[in-house]
């Protein structure tokens, strides 16, 4: 089947802190096709998300189909607040990388 | 007899942290709004600033910020307001904006006004006490409920106002704000609240210009948008020549940095965007309808702390041998161990970055696989003292130097330094408090005042 990834499909792909203990990531698309086209694929859920980063259901908190703004969008819990010792991204904008490339089936 | 819109023009959704644009907050300024008024607070920076009593914004550029629009402010005669001062909200950051524009009225020989201010601090024996007589400080986030040990590592805890301080100010004939820790929208919904506008549409007019620019397209920070309040809608507009105010560009902001798009949580209670409407008004501006707020049955105040955990210094190691890049887990627990021989399992923490593997994601990166034909390697080193801290960076860093690998071919030095040395870095902070409290009254931990600037 013929795929195309969700970095050419999306308008905006981000992270970013929800505050001292989450990290929320926005996937935006300008079209309402694109949309409809991602959210009906199956591609993005909290079970494929888990998988993609290597985490456990427990550590989503939100998973919203968000249709006034053609967006998805998912937060997950910090393993520790921002800016500890040890952490390397204080405002948690730069986790969403591994999205770009997810395949979305075009049918 | 229908109200009169008011206008705010907001230049920049963090003040101070880079400067302000100043082409389109003079095109802004150009249109006469009511009020001009920017945020300058954020927990995204880490609890380093909090903990510390410092900016994480040079003092220039928040000068830069601060004259602009004090100099617009009272050329038009409108009130200033800001938020959350000087990156963390504390009492020595509104004690510094307030002296800023004590500075600015005398340097710019500007005729008397009145500043209102107000401190948002809290002590570690006022919520010790509250515990003490069985009050519960709540955690969120999935946080636990807050314990004394925790209270006892905190440093320094600031509670996030609502409304409450800046109308009593704007009651109090203040002409400039300079507001301690606060919900980034309450600065803008109050005084459209004190006006009369509905709180549903007061508290969304804060919600969308929060951020300035960031809601509208294309991307560019630190431009100013105008948001109009009227009795039926809010409208947002984006000011610099390149920039528009889009269905898309701000029901997309409405997510930006929350967890759920739909809810907004203050003190006083809940703006839920979930039957807003977004509607192309023209060009440049969205016209959004359809918010609700809902208060709140009693009064919960959010409580940011932050506590020391060390002194801190830095390492930086470059690797280029293939064979040490492959083992680069074994020359790491090489050096761990040579600092477990010289200061034992605890009392110390050292963490690697690798970047090239998995420094930026940690253990979240799905990339398993190391693909960089060379790493950078960041190593921290906390300690008690910066002695120590010193020592800890600089066993963790040289140690790399010296890991012994079977097969390595160069034997001269396993690691590249740019610097043969460990640098002192900021101290080390941990958010030790997201909690809420309960209040008697929403102004029982922000006291206000009143002081005069020019002549």
């Amino acid at each position: 089947m013929a795929t195309e990834k969700l970095i050419n499909l999306a308008k905006t792909i981000r992270s970013k802190n929800a505050g001292t203990d989450k990290i929320t990531f926005d996937i935006i698309f300008r079209e309402k096709e694109n949309y409809e086209l991602v959210k009906k694929s199956g591609v993005l859920t909290p079970e494929t998300i888990c998988k993609l980063y290597g985490i456990s259901q427990e550590r989503i908190v939100d998973f919203v189909e968000f249709d006034p703004a053609y967006a998805i969008k998912f937060t997950i819990y910090r393993q520790r607040p921002s800016g500890s010792p040890g952490e390397s991204d204080v405002f948690g904008c730069q986790q969403y990388a591994p999205l770009l490339d997810l395949e979305i089936p075009l049918e | 007899m229908t109200k009169k819109p008011l206008r705010f023009l907001c230049p920049n959704g963090h003040l101070g942290f880079a400067p302000i644009k100043t082409g389109s907050f003079y095109r802004g300024v150009e249109t006469k709004p009511d009020f001009i008024l920017a945020d300058s607070g954020s927990d995204d920076i880490g609890p380093g600033p909090l903990g510390s009593d410092t900016s994480t914004s040079p003092l220039e550029w928040q000068k830069h910020d601060l004259e602009h629009m004090l100099l617009a402010a009272r050329k038009l005669g409108v009130p200033m307001i800001i938020g959350s001062a000087g990156d963390t909200g504390t009492n020595s950051r509104v004690d510094l904006y307030v002296n800023i524009i004590k500075e600015l009225a005398e340097k710019h020989d500007l005729p008397k006004f009145k500043i209102g201010y107000f401190y948002s601090e809290v002590s570690k024996d006022y919520l010790a006490q509250k515990m003490k007589k069985g009050q519960v400080i709540k955690g969120l986030d999935g946080r636990p409920d807050l314990t004394p040990e925790e209270l006892d590592k905190t440093d320094r805890i600031v509670a996030v106002a609502g409304v409450h301080p800046y109308i009593k100010l704007l009651d109090m004939g203040a002409d400039v704000i300079i507001g301690g820790r606060s919900s980034d929208c309450v600065i803008f919904a109050a005084p459209a609240i004190r006006a009369g506008f509905p709180e549903d549409l007061a508290y969304y007019l804060g919600k969308v210009l929060e951020c300035a620019s960031f809601c509208a397209e294309p991307y560019g920070g630190k431009e100013t948008v105008i948001g109009t309040i009227t009795e039926k809608e809010v409208l947002v507009t984006a000011m610099h020549p390149e920039q528009r105010c889009t269905v898309a560009s701000v029901a997309g902001h409405a997510m930006y940095e929350r967890s759920n798009p739909y809810y907004e949580y203050v003190l006083g209670g809940m703006l839920d965007m979930s039957n807003c409407r977004y509607e192309q008004y023209d060009e440049k501006t969205c016209r959004i309808t359809g918010p609700k707020f809902i208060p709140s049955d009693e009064w919960r105040v959010k409580l940011e702390g932050s506590g020391k955990v060390g002194e801190r210094y830095i390492g930086i190691a470059g690797i280029r041998d293939p064979y040490t890049i492959q083992n680069i887990d074994k020359v790491i627990e090489w050096a761990r161990a040579q600092a477990r021989e010289r200061f034992g399992d605890t009392g110390y923490e050292l963490h690697y970055h690798v970047f090239g593997r998995n420094g930026v994601m940690g253990d979240l990166e799905p990339v398993k696989e190391i693909r960089s034909h060379e790493l950078c390697i960041v190593v921290e080193g906390i300690a008690p003292t910066k002695a120590m801290a010193e020592e800890v960076a600089m066993i963790g860093t040289r140690q790399m130097f010296y890991a012994r690998l079977p097969e390595v071919k160069g034997t001269a030095g396993g690691a590249a330094f740019v610097v043969d040395e460990v640098l002192p870095a900021s101290p080390a902070y941990i958010w030790t408090m997201n909690h809420t409290v309960a209040l008697d009254d929403p102004m029982e931990l922000f006291p206000t005042f009143l002081t005069e600037a020019g002549k």
